[in-house]
This record gives C-alpha cells, structure tokens and sequence, in this order.
C-alpha cells in the first residue's frame, strides 16, 4: 500500500508536468486544429534557458557553499524561460506556421515536424548532445508521511502547476484576450467577421501555450536532475497524449489527461516494468482513439464539408 | 499470346537488370556499389510510402517501424529455412535464391500484417493522429526490438552462424525487387481502386458520399505499403551483417519523408528521385553527420512555404514531358 501511495505522489507531479504542456498542444490545436510537434522542443529550449539562466545568476557558488538558491531569484529562473519560450512560440508560429496556416491539411503538418526536427537538432549542436545536470534552484527535502517519502521538489512541482493553470484559466476565461481564444477556436471565421485580429490572438496563444511548456521544462529538469536535447521528443508525445486522452481542444481536458497519463506511467513502472513505461502512453492513445475517440472531456463535432 | 508477350517483355527486363548488375559490380568499387544499392532499397521505400502519404493523403511517419518488421522478419525467417531448402535444393546459388525471396515475402507479410494492426484503430479517424499513431508504433517497434532477446536485444540479431546473415543482397535483387514493386504501385495508381485512393486524398468526405468504402481503401493501401517498407527492410537487412534495432530510429522514418516530398508528394517518378537523391546526399553529407538532419528539416520547412508540392508535384516525368510537348505545339 505504501508503495501505491508513493507510485500515486510520483504520477501527480509527473503528470502535472504532463499537464502543463499538454495546454499548449490543445489551445493550438483547438483554434488552428494543428498538432504543434515543435511544442516539445519549446519546452526542451524553456528548461535550457532556465539551466543558462541559474548559471549566470551564478547558482554553482550557491551549490558549492551548500546554501539553498534563493528563492526570488528561482522566480527569475522560471520568469526568463517563460519569456523566452513565448518568444520562441511566437516567431515559430511567424516563421513556420503563418505563411502555411491555408494551406492543405498535410503542409501545416509536415512543417510542424519539419521544425520539430530543426530545434532538436539545432539544440544538439547549440546546447551538445550531452546531457547536463540541472542545477538545484530548489534543495530537496524530504520528509515521510506514514511511510511514503514525498520531497518538497514534487510538492513544488504540483503547486506551481497547479497555480499556472488556475491562472491559465482565469486568463481565458476573464480576460478580453481569452474571450477572443475562444471564440476563435469556436469558429475562427466568424471570430475574424465580428473584428477580430485573429493573427494577434493566435500569436497570444502561442505565447502562453510555450510559456506554460517552459515552466514545465524548468520543473521537469527539478524532477529528473538531467536534461537533453532529445527530452522533448518523448515527454512532448506523452504530453499530446494526454490532450488527446482528455479531449483535444479542452482545457481542462488537457489537465485530467497530463494528470492521467503520469499515474498511469508511474504505476506501469511500479508494478509491471519500467521498461514498458513509455509504451503504455501509446496503449493508451490507441485505445482512446478506438473507444472514445473525442477524449474524456471533449465534444463531439460534426464533420462538415 | 500477350501472356506470352509479357513474359518475354520481362523476361527481358530481368535480364537487362541481370547485366547491369553484372556491369555495376564489375566497374565500380563496394563503396559505390553500396550507395547504389541504397538508392535502390530507398526506391522501394520512398514508392511504398508515396502510396499512403502521396496518393491516399494519409500521413505515416513511422514507416521505419515497418521496415523493422520486415527486416527482422525476413533475416530470422531466412536463417531458420536455409537448412531445409538447402537439404532439398543443395546449396548452390539457386537455393540461396529461393531462401532469400522466401524470406522477403515473411517479412513483408509481417510488415503488411503489422500495417494492418496500426492502420484499423488509427485510419478511421483524421490523418493527423494517424500521424502520432504511426509515430508511437516506430517507437514501440524499435523498443520491443531492443528487449527481444531471441532476436540479440540492442545488439542486433546476427542468425546463428557467427560469420553473420549471409550477404544475399546484390543488383539483381535489390533492382529486380524495386522494378516489380514500382510497377505494381504504378499500375494500382492508375486502377480504379487508385482513382479511389486519390479521390479521399482530395475529399474524403465526398469520396465516401459517393459510396467509396473508404475506411477498408485506407487500410489495405496502408498495409501494402507497410508491406513494401517490409521487402526494402528485407533487403537492407542483407546487406550487412545484422539487423540491429538503432538502423530504424525516428531519423529513418523522416530520411523516408523527405525522400517523398522533395520530390513531391503523388508522384512515383518523384518518389523514385527522391530515393535516390536521400541515398546520394547521405554518402555526400557523412562528414556533416551532426548537420545533416539540420539540413533536412530545414529543407522541409523551406520546401512547405516555397514549393509544398515538391519537385514533380503529384505528376509524373513522363506527363511533364508530354505536356511540355502539348503546349509547344499549342504554341506552334
């Protein structure tokens, strides 16, 4: 039972990791129906930015006087990379995916791993194939609770997610900004009729789809000490997973997903084999599409001509 | 009569092959020898994957998995025949012959049976989880591969002779097998069924308000063209030692879509260019490992703001010619 509830603490973090980026697929997804395979680099050059950005707040003389990084500046760690993965979002979206948002359904998809592909291996010679310790912005400590080990790392993990979305959702659904997300990915034409400078808004939602991914680097680098440039091929794949487990296109759909999928990975790797703990998100996609092919959470549409 | 005619036609063909084969192997170096090889296993690739992507619109990045299949497929079948078919054939090269092709044919029906499996859930829904879905199954392969220890795990499965799997690969195999592959893509292309292929390329919708059973025509052109990524898997397989599972990562599968899109999607002259063009540029790009793919997603991006229909766009050579022709004596 102890290990249950361990497996389950693990699976919550991870998955609210999942969560995070799986945000970025499903608001992209929901206004221009693409699937942004560059998102998982997004969150590979956020958690970089943060491993640059600790370094040159010098974090190694912390480290090498065993004092605790400071908090504020921690912040500043996690507020640089959001920032610059925004930015990253942004021009992707300029570069790559504007001049070909009208044009058959497979260039736009073909792009997208075309730049995919670009940023992981730019990243290799950028950042070297090797993988880097991530600095410790946060120093662990752990405490027991009736016999399963819980760190403050993945308390953070799940508050800082969990305070994100909240944001993310308040953003969408208070702001003026989130009023015209939705109303794009309701129906983009009328959107663009009622006034709507579509390109704004889908620039806005690239930016805080990556920003979301960036924090979800930093906080995956905490969790899993190394970072490579291939990180975000799986976790990225893992993460459209879960959007599409919850319903492509729902926000809180990608939430239950990120959250789903990390329990369902930490339990297949406690109790059957670690190995396969990579394979069950796969499983799972093949189910969902044969079962429920909308996701949990996601609305039935009408093919239309 | 023309049952006789065809056979002679391909008799000859064959036979043309044969002696280029022999031309080849006898002017050029291995190092060439090897590249051309290549260029002919990615021929049958780039056609097999054309058929799903090109003219059917579906989109499958993971075609290595498939050639993984294959690969493995025909090497363990191969070296658990050889002793009976040698027991009732001998061994000469005859027998090998039949080995071989046995061999090919398990592995492309394991890729075509592994396409079928992928293909059900996933092609009843739109093309781009097809895309994921394919994705995850490179992977899944590639993962199974490295953990089956009666096929050597991540070292690579090698038969049971310690020289390795033997090197049926030559000319006449690899460019007999690419020619009978392209013809038969060809002549499915240009069929009826192929008019049904590509009209759910062009509106699936309504393909199927015009009755085209279009869910079962994805499903078999997917599985024939897993099962042809299955016979170059086969062939690459024995062109070397062993078949180890890291020849067939993710980076296959794109060297696989780029081979198609350069020379644009639709097209089976241009998926045959572009075969050959991934086969060339690799060798010419060794040095630049580390850039290569760099370079290829560039090309991608590039190719899909500037040009998304590739070099040939879905014609063919022969029809660029002819149309060329029609409009100079329009001219005239």
């Amino acid at each position: 039972m102890t290990q249950f509830f361990q497996q389950i603490i693990n699976g919550l973090s991870l998955g609210s990791i999942y969560a995070l980026i799986a945000l970025g697929y499903t608001m992209v997804y929901g206004i221009l129906k693409l699937i942004n395979f560059a998102h998982g680099e997004v969150f590979m050059v956020g958690a970089y930015t943060g491993y640059y950005t600790a370094g040159a707040l010098g974090i190694s003389a912390f480290e090498a006087r065993h004092q605790s990084f400071p908090l504020y500046l921690a912040l500043i760690v996690l507020i640089a990379s959001m920032a610059a993965a925004a930015l990253l979002g942004v021009l992707i979206e300029l570069f790559a995916y504007r001049p070909v948002r009208n044009a058959p359904r497979l260039t736009p998809l073909i792009t997208a791993i075309g730049m995919s592909l670009f940023l992981q291996n730019a990243g290799m010679l950028v950042f070297s194939p090797n993988p880097q310790r991530y600095p410790a912005i946060l120093s662990e400590v752990r405490f027991e609770l009736m016999g399963v080990i819980v760190t403050n790392i993945k308390l953070t993990i799940f508050v800082v997610a969990l305070g994100l979305m909240l944001g993310l959702h308040l953003f969408v659904q208070k702001t003026w900004t989130g009023r015209a997300m939705r109303a794009l990915s309701f129906n983009i034409d009328a959107a663009k009729l009622m006034g709507i400078d579509t390109n704004r808004v889908i620039r806005s939602t690239f930016a805080v789809g990556s920003a979301l991914a960036a924090a979800g680097g930093i906080l995956f680098g905490l969790d899993q000490i190394t970072i490579n440039p291939l990180m975000g091929v799986l976790t990225g794949l893992k993460a459209f997973v879960a959007a599409v487990l919850g319903g492509i296109g729902s926000i809180p759909g990608a939430v239950v997903g990120g959250l789903l999928i990390g329990l369902a990975e930490q339990l297949t790797a406690g109790y059957l084999s670690p190995e396969y703990r990579d394979a069950i998100t796969f499983v799972i996609l093949i189910l969902i599409l044969l079962l429920k092919p909308e996701g949990l959470l996601g609305v039935v549409r009408v093919e239309k001509v | 009569m023309r049952v006789a005619i065809r056979t002679a036609i391909a008799a000859a063909v064959l036979l043309a092959i044969y002696g280029l084969g022999l031309g080849v192997e006898a002017g050029f170096n291995e190092y060439v020898q090897r590249i051309v090889l290549l260029a002919g296993v990615n021929v049958i690739l780039a056609v097999g994957l054309n058929l799903i992507n090109g003219t059917t619109g579906q989109f499958s990045i993971g075609h290595a998995g498939f050639m993984a299949v294959g690969a493995y497929g025909a090497a363990f079948v191969g070296v658990k025949i050889a002793p009976t078919i040698h027991g009732l054939l001998g061994t000469g090269a005859a027998a090998d012959a039949v080995v071989f092709n046995l061999a090919l044919l398990a592995g492309a029906l394991f890729a075509g049976i592994s396409g079928l499996i992928v293909g059900m859930p996933s092609l009843r829904l739109r093309g781009d989880y097809l895309a994921v879905v394919t994705l995850g199954f490179g992977e899944i392969i590639r993962i199974l591969f490295n953990n089956a220890t009666f096929l050597g795990a991540a070292t690579g499965y090698f038969g049971d002779d310690p020289s390795g799997l033997p090197a049926y690969t030559n000319f006449f195999w690899v460019f007999a097998w690419a020619t009978t592959i392209v013809i038969l893509i060809h002549n499915l292309t240009f069929s009826q069924t192929g008019r049904s292929l590509t009209a759910i390329r062009e509106d699936e919708i309504a393909a199927e308000a015009m009755a085209t059973p279009t869910t079962r025509l994805k499903v078999t052109a997917f599985a024939i063209s897993a099962a042809t990524a299955g016979i170059a898997g086969g062939l690459f397989a024995h062109m070397q030692a062993g078949v180890r599972p890291e020849d067939f990562r993710f980076e296959k599968s794109i060297d696989m879509i780029v081979m198609i899109i350069v020379g644009g999607l639709g097209s089976i002259s241009g998926a045959i260019l572009g075969g050959i063009f991934v086969a060339v540029s690799l060798e010419l790009m060794r040095d630049l490992q580390q850039y290569r793919l760099v370079l290829y997603a560039l090309l991608l991006v590039v190719i899909m703001i500037v040009r998304p229909q590739g070099l040939l766009g879905n014609r063919e050579l022969y029809q660029l010619v002819r149309r060329r022709k029609a409009t100079r004596a329009e001219g005239a």
